[in-house]
């Protein structure tokens, strides 16, 4: 971040489009605005074309000689299997209500990232390539030539688009910006054009079981450093399964908690909350990542990975499946999983073995969110809370793009948050819920050489947290994903230092009284409780 | 220059049709010929485009959802920002085409300093958009007395509360007004706004000044220029009846211009960005019901993908799992 520009510079943005028209305006590449191209080992791990070692900034991108015949005959593939592609082409009047809606435009002044425009970017080519008056007509009818600086164009602005969906919830036709970069990334990987912080990941996961490639060995020894803070903190010893067969439960979560601060904060709160309950439960190594890089990549590479989470369900013989924090991992989930690779008839309709309650909603898919879980068990009492030990937290509540507009799980993680915290504020209601604002780092963009796009993206979302901190005295953003566990605090200390980053269950962890736990001095992370601060000092 | 190029292309359409029944007479080919074969190509391209469309497979059920799903049964349910059946998909979409739920949305973003981020109300597009089509809607309706024997009722109370001001003479309709109004604002909106210009094709402007043309001749006929309504009512009864013929009494070249310009319209429907009309009925956004993981959906053209299975999972890794005392399947 040694680079980055102060915030004062960063939020002094130039909203005046420029001088020639979009089309006749070539893409700059700027540092900080991009990431690495893919790495070739990358892409031989999982058999995709062209890999090759290139820089995104040089001119010749080492492509294959039929390249614009491969894009257009993707786009001519796409269309005929997309009525959500073929329409959002046809039926865009360019109203402009998308337009500054995007955190990406309200955060650089760049035209192109205004949804309807990437779109445009695209659909020029459509129009140009596969409708009557754009043949004939050309640039009167909207129509433009592929070109090479065409396809960079794409690329530059496709990896500018966190695939958040903000701008459809505004569109009066629903078109979707996150599909249309869906389906352009997919092309532009037809050649072999992902970013490395994508194929890398997802060549990890394909081979490893997660993001990380945390290979199994390291996946319970990183655990067992988890269970030995919370044995520190609460004296009590955790014995988690891995792998087991004939547990009732199979739970995955994003491997990103497993990894580092404050992600490994929340999956300590899990640990404790199933250990708890005394759950029968068991982590997988192989299933290890609930989040789905693949996604980003193409449909094909979502569902190949994907596959693993119920292909490890049947394996192990378990009834159903609880799915920890995370954002995109639920929109997969929610939207996609059970189309992919289901049906999965193997497992049972989810029922707490606690409660009782039976997860009508997830009868089909047989999943259902941690959220969904521990609201129910908060609403039949069946948790022991102390929320005062939150009483030096003042919290906000992040909606992660995915979970709300992909899925819609709003209210379950605030009943969660308001039982074991006593201080909540939510931000301005134009930036939460439907309107969230993307941390600026979604959709595989969290990579550390794009910092200055990502500054730039996770603006609006910073500026209703700074809201919220200055009158407020918020000191804590909340939320229920494993990216923005990531992403967000470094965000935090850019544009409003003072406020840190947790994960939904680590407030329940420290909220939580255990059975035979010593009397708590520290919260997961070893900080004072509130009220035990002087003691420790006479101690 | 995509206004003026889009306005030349619209008055040099008028100036064809005004001279070509003023100068040479070509009522056949001006209220017959181009009237028929227009609406052939707006029925015919309307039907095609929906049926590309309507055959094109949805392959996953992906909403935008806009409000709280279906979870625990003590969670109230937004069920018609986030429907989880068919009756409030149905409500969601009624929203939708009725009265624009998504663009009342709308919202202004502005930065200001501080630097603080403010958003404010932003109604205008929704209004003037509402406006517009609720008139243009009206408008069409009224203008089917022309091709009917006797008015039936309903269109006559339509008219009567059209014009219940009781203005002028003859009676001013309010719907003229409106529209006009609106697509004036909707243009002005369209160059006034740096972004909007910026993004604004001719494809945008042209059907605004074509609709602006032809509403522009209907109220210079109606309440200015006086054509022969008798006429053109034996007209349009001739045309639906399919015996077309040109009544001996001359109509008026301004009649034929405000026809030559909405065949113009209709003709260019199908081909362009107006089909949004049909398309927002499709829209898989907004016409599917969140209920994913209670109800499968199949994608039609889903295939097997190569995947990497567990058993070659623990083939890497089977020394380093069992070093780490996890269970293994061979051993």
């Amino acid at each position: 971040m040694a680079n980055l520009p102060k915030p004062e510079e960063l939020s002094e943005i130039d909203f005046t489009p420029p001088k020639t028209g979009w089309m006749d305006t070539p893409v700059e590449f700027k540092p900080g605005m991009f990431c690495h191209g893919s790495k070739p080992k990358s892409l031989q791990t999982v058999e995709f074309p062209n890999p090759r070692d290139w820089k995104p900034a040089d001119a010749d991108w080492k492509l294959p000689e039929n390249w614009k015949e491969i894009i257009i005959e993707g786009i001519a593939d796409r269309l005929k299997k997309y009525r959500s592609f073929r329409l959002f082409m046809d039926i865009c009047v360019r109203c402009g209500a998308c337009a500054d809606k995007c955190h990406f435009f309200i955060g650089t002044g760049d035209p192109k990232n205004m949804p309807v425009l990437r779109a445009e970017l695209i659909r020029s080519v459509y129009r140009k390539e596969f409708t009557k008056a754009g043949k004939i007509l050309g640039k009167i009818a909207g129509g433009r030539e592929l070109t090479l600086d065409v396809l960079k164009e794409w690329w530059y602005y496709f990896y500018q688009c966190t695939e958040c969906r903000r701008c459809s919830v505004f569109c009066p036709y629903g078109i979707d910006q996150a599909e249309i970069t869906i389906i352009g990334r997919e092309l532009l990987n037809l050649l072999g054009l992902n970013i490395e912080w994508i194929a890398g990941p997802v060549a990890n996961c394909y081979m490893k079981g997660n993001h990380l490639g945390l290979e199994p060995h390291t996946i319970t020894s990183n655990l067992e450093y988890m269970l030995d803070d919370i044995e520190t903190v609460t004296g009590i010893k955790i014995n988690p399964s891995f792998n087991r067969k004939g547990a009732e439960i199979l739970f995955v979560t994003p491997s990103g908690d497993l990894f580092a601060d404050p992600g490994t904060y929340t999956a300590m709160g899990y640990l404790m909350l199933f250990h708890e309950l005394g759950l029968d439960y068991t982590w997988s190594t192989y299933a290890s990542e609930g989040g789905n890089f693949g996604f980003f990549t193409s449909n094909d590479m979502g569902k190949r990975l994907n596959s693993k989470i119920y292909a490890e369900a049947k394996r192990l013989g378990v009834k159903y499946i609880i799915g920890g924090e995370c954002g995109h991992m639920w929109r997969v989930i929610h939207q996609y999983m059970d189309t992919w690779n289901g049906p999965a008839d193997f497992l049972e309709t989810p029922v707490s073995p606690i409660t009782g309650t039976k997860f009508s909603n997830a009868k089909a898919s047989k999943m259902i969110h941690i959220a969904e879980f521990t609201a129910d068990l908060i609403k039949h009492g069946k948790l022991k809370l102390d929320p005062s030990r939150n009483n030096h937290l003042k919290v906000t509540f992040h909606d992660s793009c995915n979970t709300s507009r992909g899925m819609g799980i709003l209210e379950e993680p605030r009943y969660i948050i308001n039982s074991v915290c006593n201080n909540f504020q939510e931000m301005p209601e134009d930036t939460i819920r439907e309107k969230t604002f993307c941390c600026g780092s979604g959709s595989g963009l969290n990579a550390s050489e794009d910092m200055d796009l990502r500054m730039k993206g996770g603006f609006p979302r910073a500026n209703a947290v700074k809201f919220v901190h200055d009158h407020h005295g918020v000191n804590m953003l909340a939320n229920i994903c494993a990216i923005d566990r990531a992403v967000l605090p470094p965000l935090m200390d850019y544009w409003v230092p003072g406020v840190g980053v947790t994960g939904v269950h680590e407030l329940v962890a420290n909220a939580m009284i255990m059975k035979g736990e010593k009397e708590r001095t520290t919260d997961l992370r070893g900080e004072p409780l509130p009220g035990k601060e002087k003691k420790e000092e006479s101690e | 220059m995509r206004v003026l190029v889009s306005f030349i292309i619209v008055a040099v359409l008028a100036l064809i049709a005004y001279a070509g029944v003023q100068a040479a007479h070509m009522t056949t080919f001006f209220g017959i010929i181009v009237p028929y074969a227009a609406f052939l190509v707006f029925v015919a391209g309307v039907v095609l485009r929906l049926w590309q469309w309507g055959r094109s497979p949805v392959p996953f059920r992906i909403p935008t959802t806009c409000g709280q799903q279906k979870s625990l049964s003590w969670i109230k349910q937004s069920k018609l920002e986030n429907p989880s059946g068919t009756l409030g998909v149905i409500g969601r979409m009624a929203l939708e085409v009725l009265f624009f739920r998504s663009l009342f949305r709308n919202l202004k973003t502005q930065l200001k300093d501080g630097p603080h981020i403010a958003y404010g109300e932003a109604k205008w597009l929704w209004m003037a958009g509402l406006a517009f089509h609720w008139s243009f809607l009206i408008i069409l309706v009224r203008h089917l007395r022309f091709f009917m024997e006797k008015t039936p009722v309903p269109i006559q109370m339509i008219e009567g509360l059209d014009s219940f001001l009781q203005l002028g003479a003859p009676l001013l309709y309010m719907t003229d007004a409106v529209l006009l109004l609106a697509v004036t604002y909707l243009f002005l909106r369209r160059v006034g706004i740096p972004q909007v210009r910026y993004i604004s094709l001719v494809n945008d402007y042209f059907p605004l000044f074509l609709i602006l043309g032809i509403a522009v001749t209907g109220v210079l006929m109606r309440y200015f220029f006086k054509v022969d309504v008798v006429s053109v009512k034996i007209l349009a009864m001739s045309l639906i009846s399919l015996t077309p013929a040109i009544p001996e009494q001359e109509i008026g070249a301004l009649f034929y211009t405000h026809l030559f310009l909405l065949s113009v319209l209709f003709a260019y429907f199908p081909l362009s960005k107006l089909m949004h009309m049909g398309g927002v009925f499709l829209s898989p956004t907004r016409n599917m019901a969140s209920n994913n993981r209670a109800v499968r959906h199949v994608n039609p053209w889903d295939y097997p993908v190569h995947v990497h299975t567990y058993a070659e999972y623990e083939d890497d890794f089977r020394e380093k799992m069992k070093g780490a005392g996890l269970p293994v399947e061979k051993e």
